[in-house]
């Protein structure tokens, strides 16, 4: 189980996969997706991989595209992953459920345990999690039901799992992260805000609560894939994106702040936490 | 209820014999005597006319049965759950049980044992001594006391529980002879501990009915014993202990199986008879506050038993865990119980044998073997320890689930923990009520209800009620979560010695230590590493695991660093520390902590008032200080986050108030002064004492004196006794009616002590008060007092009178509760009528005399008239009923506030106008409902009505002003009378310049509907003023609680 929250971000391996064409070219408009610029979010995809595997360290895997999945590359919405324990899960799209035969095939190859949705009421979108590192909390969106969410309760036990209802038209993960082991970073909206007084209401645990001007700022990743004693890093949008958040986002001093653009990816709703899924393959060493 | 029969012989037996056995039960009684002096001899008496209904409705028997002089007054006008609370922190008073003695008498002696200066004093002082040294020779290890196990005597048996004793035992003394109380002592050493006792427990058992326990153990074993019939539970519970060779035992508790899906606790601090009924005496021992850093504790022994109970809780599903998670735990388990992984000897080992899971798997076992062979080289103990590391972070590690329904009719269940109440649904935490968040718990038949701050943005306080299966459930988590908050919440983590502050439901208030509390005594533990064997529970009855503790014999522990030696070097210690250790909740109230206790307790009387039935009430300001703590945790955490807002997560519930915390802090640190403060109001008390029924007035000078006394040291925490008040008061509320109740009683006996004052300005002009000796004398602490009078200073500010209002409610519910569990308090209705007498002048003076340096007093007085209750015939099942019937009579409050202005120029000024008069009336009726369902559960339903009236003068506010002085001294002093009970606060406060003193009586007055309110309250307001000629009453507030006839059951 490791110290709790020492355990967050803890990772060796990263997983991603590729952007199709089909998110561009209109496959994606079926699921209400905006015309982008592909070879720009290839782009953005390419330097994400990129930091993760140089800046971080980390040992990338990337799925090949598929152009049945133009949301695939959303991979984050796939699995729901802890130690090595790995929720594949049941997206609310239908669309979109066979995205995650994909990243069950990778997940398990990576000796992760394997635990399946199963109940056909159950709807859950792996954005809507939070891991705070001493507990979950998920997101009750459109995307994400009670059942869902129950279900991450049943696999990750030893945690608690409180629900937070989300209001606006966003996975819980659009607008908030974590920003430290004790951290919580989230952006400015109305909704966001409510989701954290919530989650402060639900906590056990004392977090610090950073507010970025932006929410989709707050969709940042805390790494730690280094030996310890290394400064663990956040992985943030920045590179152009969000300018008004960046300065905030320099108060968080005691990580090494890796910034990345996703600009464009965001016009298919892609945020950091959904681009990547990233995981240990040794969670209790 | 077969054993009632046997107890009542037993009890006609140790009336007649007076023999130890009786002493033996009545220790605890003995403390009930103390503050309620008359009791116990009304128990003897009452329990002859009444066998079957002695056990259950003994007080009120007591208090009917008895002498009106005696028993009566006292015990009456203190609500039966005060003698319940009393006796569960007077634990000590073993002896008390004198029944026979007269209530002043006792009084005397306490005082005596304290000052030593009168000549009964030195009898029984010499007695004393002798007793003492006795026990000591015999018992240094063992409290005296039944009540306490040898294991807790170590802790307890400081000092004052010596003193305690001594008291209790001039009182036996007084009726018998020192031989007589000797034997009684040995006796109850003997069942609390060792060989030695076992002699004299013998003797004991002879002439006592036993019954046999048996308690299943953590390991699976099972260890009987014999208890009287009418032992307490703290009785069991510490013989267990001791078996067990468990020091740090707050931790645990005993469960009793009341329905197949329902445990109870034991609530040690009343008869295990009463609270099982007709159950069998079959218990388990259980972990009942779960340590949420087990590296904290100080032994390994106690950590193992926490793992064992981990081991059940995670086997039977209670603590659910991940498949990983149950593989790292029972890899700890197996280095814990089999040591380093040898090949060899472990493929021999059927790992099936041990439950690492609800379902366990092969999977699972490999994987635990796979862990297992990693931890090579870790001892039992570190790999308990490292269980217990991994298993604390467990999410629902600590979590007491109780099924219950939301408003809307939805499943859900209610978790109880260290931090606050959670709300479950399936999985899934849905809701999160911090203690901090929580003003008040109440349950009302079988709803329970919470009422929490306003969140940020909103400006009402809700309540949210839940629906549980039944009122027993209710009540169950109710207590529960009494419990819950007082144990974790209510201590100082930065004031060790003396932390926590007892809140409590009357009938459950928590008696035990709180975690701090537990934690600081667990410092002083002293003793060699004991031996013990890990078993598991599964393979208790192999031979491979050697002798299962369950088995060992006492006499094969003696070879072990057992209690005895080590326990009395324990106790030393915690005589040396200053008592802060003695933590039982029953023998708190001789132990300086205990002080802190009531001070809260007093807080919560104020602030009691409650409509419900039983309430816990508690603001959050006592959380605070946590809250600030984690931020400041955060900070350090987080520093480099210069900026972040840190209200996320530790979100406090409000602004919080660096004052209430403060003040809260404050109290603590005033207790232990409180004792020396004590002392010189023995002092004092003895010169009262001497003079007896000087006027009040001669008391308020002693109070004066008091005061000068004390100023030396008081400063500090004169100051801190006010703020300590205050903050009692918002934070105190968490009292259930009940225990709100008795908090007031407890406080009034206290300040008896302290003062050994007697005030009679009660109505009964030619009865004879009774000052009850309380055992809490070395308790009673500054504090104390302040709060008491700190009461009345909010009061006046008019904060309080809702809360007053509202306690009194609670009382009534919490009469109920007591009827259910079969407590002899009566129910009662109090009237209670505030009048406030505004004097113009004295107002004035008071005002414009502030730029004079003078003295202001303030009296209150508050009459209490309870009605005297005819005695009724009571089945064994019927007499809680009947008591509360009878009990149910009229209290009247006065408060009367008699403000003078200069004292020492204008003693004329005093004469009480009655002028502006602002009369305010609250008539709360309780439920009726309610009590059908409690009378099916043979609970004695009791319909109470409680109005309530103030009359104030807008001058009131001079004496509310006071509170923005500093306050330099306050004192409590209690008298009774047969049917009075009167408490005096006495309040100083510097102002500026100007030093005002305040006086607030309370007097209760306890009768039949017969009594003349009306009279009585002029006798008392007369009285009053006869005895603080140069004071004016500003205020009185009648309060009056009427039962309403009900068909009982």
């Amino acid at each position: 189980m490791g110290t709790p929250g020492e355990g967050l971000g803890r990772c060796s391996h990263a997983l991603i996969r590729g952007v199709p064409e089909s998110l561009a070219s209109g496959e994606g408009a079926g699921a209400g997706i905006p015309a982008l610029d592909l070879a720009k979010a290839q782009r953005e995809h390419g330097v994400l991989g990129g930091k993760l595997r140089q800046r971080l360290g980390l040992q990338l895997l990337e799925l090949p595209p598929e152009e049945s999945l133009p949301l695939g590359p959303l991979l984050g919405d796939t699995a729901v992953i802890q130690g090595d324990t790995a929720l594949i899960t049941r997206p609310w799209s239908p669309a979109r459920r066979p995205e995650v035969d994909g990243v069950r095939k990778a997940l398990q190859d990576l000796g992760l345990r394997i635990v399946e949705m199963g109940d056909e009421n159950a709807t859950l979108d792996g954005t809507d999690v939070l891991f705070t590192g001493r507990e979950f909390f998920v997101g009750l969106s459109k995307w994400t039901n009670h059942r869902g969410a129950e279900i991450v309760a049943d696999t990750f036990r030893d945690f608690a799992v409180s629900t937070v209802p989300v209001s606006s038209s966003s996975h819980l993960r659009g607008f908030c992260g974590m920003g430290g082991p004790r951290t919580v970073v989230a952006g400015s909206s109305e909704a966001a805000q409510k989701a954290v007084r919530a989650m402060a209401v639900l906590t056990d645990h004392p977090y610090a609560s950073l507010t970025l001007p932006d929410d989709a700022a707050a969709d940042c990743l805390f790494l730690r894939p280094g030996l310890p004693g290394v400064p663990p890093f956040l992985l943030h949008r920045g590179g152009g994106d969000l300018p008004n958040s960046q300065e905030a986002l320099q108060k968080l001093s005691d990580v090494t702040l890796v910034p990345v653009s996703c600009s464009e990816l965001e016009k298919a709703g892609a945020g950091l936490s959904s681009l990547c899924l990233v995981l240990s393959t040794r969670p209790h060493s | 209820m077969t054993t009632e029969v046997g107890s009542v012989s037993e009890v006609k037996k140790e009336s007649d014999q007076l023999g130890a056995d009786a002493t033996k039960e009545k220790p605890k009684e003995v403390a009930e005597n103390q503050q309620n002096q008359s009791s116990d001899p009304e128990e003897e008496k009452g329990s002859q006319p009444s066998p079957p209904a002695d056990h259950k409705s003994s007080p009120r028997r007591r208090k009917r049965e008895k002498d009106p002089s005696e028993s009566r007054g006292i015990s009456r006008f203190i609500p039966p759950w005060l003698k319940k609370q009393k006796s569960y922190t007077l634990v000590a008073a073993k002896d008390g049980g004198d029944k026979k003695e007269p209530a002043q008498a006792v009084v005397e002696e306490q005082v005596l044992d304290k000052e030593e200066s009168l000549p009964e004093e030195e009898r029984q002082a010499k007695g004393d001594a002798e007793e003492t040294d006795q026990r000591k020779q015999q018992v240094t290890k063992v409290d005296a006391k039944e009540e306490e196990p040898s294991v807790t005597s170590p802790e307890t048996q400081p000092a004052e529980e010596v003193r305690k004793e001594r008291e209790e035992e001039k009182v036996k003394e007084t009726q018998e002879d020192k031989s007589e109380e000797a034997a009684k002592r040995e006796t109850k050493e003997v069942q609390t501990n060792e060989l030695k006792a076992e002699k004299a427990s013998q003797k004991a058992i002879k002439k006592t009915k036993t019954v046999q326990c048996k308690v299943t153990l953590l390991d699976g074993t099972e260890y009987s014993c014999d208890l009287e019939k009418r032992a307490k539970g703290q009785v069991l519970f510490d013989k267990v202990c001791e078996h067990l060779n468990l020091l740090e035992k707050d931790y645990f508790g005993l469960l009793f199986q009341e329905s197949p899906e329902q445990k109870n606790w034991l609530d040690p601090a009343k008869e295990i008879k009463r609270q099982l009924r007709n159950l069998p005496w079959l218990f388990t021992f259980n972990v009942k506050f779960y340590p949420p850093d087990p590296s904290q504790l100080t032994e390994d022994i106690t950590r193992y038993f926490l793992c064992l109970q981990l081991r059940q809780d995670i086997a039977s599903g209670r603590l659910p865990c991940s498949f990983v998670t149950h593989a790292l735990l029972g890899s700890y388990t197996l280095q814990a119980e089999l040591g380093d992984y040898d090949v060899d000897e472990h493929a021999s080992h059927d790992l099936s044998d041990f439950q690492f899971a609800p379902s366990q798997t092969k999977e699972l076992e490999e994987k635990v073997v796979e862990l297992h062979k990693t931890h090579r080289g870790l001892s039992p103990a570190q790999a308990d320890s490292q269980f217990l590391e991994n298993a604390k972070r467990l999410s629902m590690y600590g979590v007491d689930l109780h099924h219950a329904k939301d408003s809307e009719g939805v499943d859900i269940k209610l978790g109880v923990c260290a931090n606050g109440l959670l709300i479950y649904k399936d999985r899934l935490r849905i809701n999160r009520f911090a203690w901090p968040k929580i003003l008040k718990i109440s349950y009302k038949r079988s709803n329970f209800y919470i009422k929490v701050r306003p969140a940020e943005l909103e400006q009402f306080e809700s309540t949210i009620g839940f629906k549980l299966p039944n009122h027993r459930a209710a009540k169950r988590l109710w207590k529960v979560c009494v419990e819950h908050h007082t144990f974790y919440r209510l201590v100082s983590p930065e004031q060790p010695p003396k932390a926590k502050f007892l809140t409590l439901g009357s009938k459950f208030r928590y008696s035990g230590r709180t975690q701090a509390q537990t934690r600081q005594a667990s410092t002083l533990i002293d003793r060699p590493a004991p031996h013990f064997e890990r078993t598991s529970s599964k393979r208790v009855s192999r031979s491979l695991d050697g002798a299962p503790i369950g088995v060992v014999d006492q006499s094969l522990r003696k070879d072990f660093p057992g209690p005895a030696g080590e326990v009395s070097a324990y106790s030393r210690g915690v005589v040396s520390t200053a008592l802060v250790q003695d933590g039982d909740g029953r023998r708190d109230i001789r132990s300086p902590t205990k002080a802190p206790h009531v001070q809260l307790l007093e807080g919560k009387k104020n602030s009691l008032r409650v409509e419900g039935d039983n309430i816990y009430v508690r603001h959050s300001n006592l959380m605070l200080e946590d809250l600030d703590k984690a931020q400041e945790d955060i900070l350090k955490h987080q520093a480099s986050i210069s900026e972040l807002k840190r209200n996320f997560m530790e979100s406090t519930p409000e602004p919080r108030p660096n004052e209430w915390e403060k003040r809260r802090i404050t109290p603590l640190s005033l207790q232990t002064q409180g004792r020396k403060g004590d002392h010189l109001f023995k002092d004092i008390l003895s010169m009262k004492e001497k003079h007896q029924m000087a006027a009040t007035w001669t008391v308020e000078e002693k109070a004066q004196e008091a005061d000068k006394k004390r100023a030396p040291e008081s400063e500090g925490p004169c100051t801190g006794a006010s703020d300590a008040a205050k903050s009692s008061h918002e934070t105190l509320n968490v009292v259930e009616e009940k225990n709100q109740a008795e908090v007031g009683k407890d406080e009034r006996v206290i300040t008896e002590d302290m003062n050994g004052k007697e005030l009679s300005p009660g109505s009964g002009p030619g009865e004879i008060r009774k000052v009850e000796p309380l055992a809490q004398k070395d308790s009673t602490s500054l504090s104390s007092e302040s709060s008491s009078s700190s009461e009345s200073e909010e009061e006046d500010v008019g904060e309080y009178r809702p809360h007053h209002r509202v306690a009194e409610g609670t009382i009534k519910e919490e009469q109920e509760e007591c009827e259910a569990e079969l407590e002899e308090e009566a129910s009662r209705a109090a009237k209670v009528v505030e009048r406030q007498e505004a004097v113009p002048e004295a107002s004035a003076g008071k005002q414009a005399g502030a730029s004079v340096s003078a003295v202001d007093t303030v009296t209150q007085e508050t009459v209490v008239a309870p009605k005297i209750p005819t005695e009724k015939s009571v089945h064994e099942g019927a007499i809680k009923q009947d008591m509360s019937e009878e009990a149910e009579d009229e209290q009247h409050k006065v408060n009367g506030e008699v403000s003078h202005v200069d004292i020492d120029v204008l003693p004329q000024i005093i004469c009480c106008s009655e002028p502006p008069v602002i009369k305010t009336e609250m008539v709360t009726i309780s439920d009726a409902s309610q009590r059908t369902e409690i009378s099916t559960k043979e609970v004695p339903i009791v319909q109470t009505e409680t109005k309530t009236i103030t009359y104030e003068s807008p001058q009131i506010d001079g004496g509310a002003g006071g509170d923005s002085g500093t306050l330099l001294t306050a004192q409590t002093i209690t008298a009774e009378s047969v049917s009075t009970t009167t408490t005096t606060h006495i309040t100083k406060t510097m102002k500026g310049g100007i030093s005002e003193t305040r006086i607030e009586k309370r007097i209760v007055i306890t009768g039949d509907a017969d009594i003349d309110h009306d009279q009585a309250l002029a006798q008392a307001i007369r009285e009053a003023r006869e005895q603080h000629p140069d004071m004016s009453v500003t205020r009185v507030v009648v309060h009056k609680e009427t039962e309403l006839e009900e068909g009982e059951e």
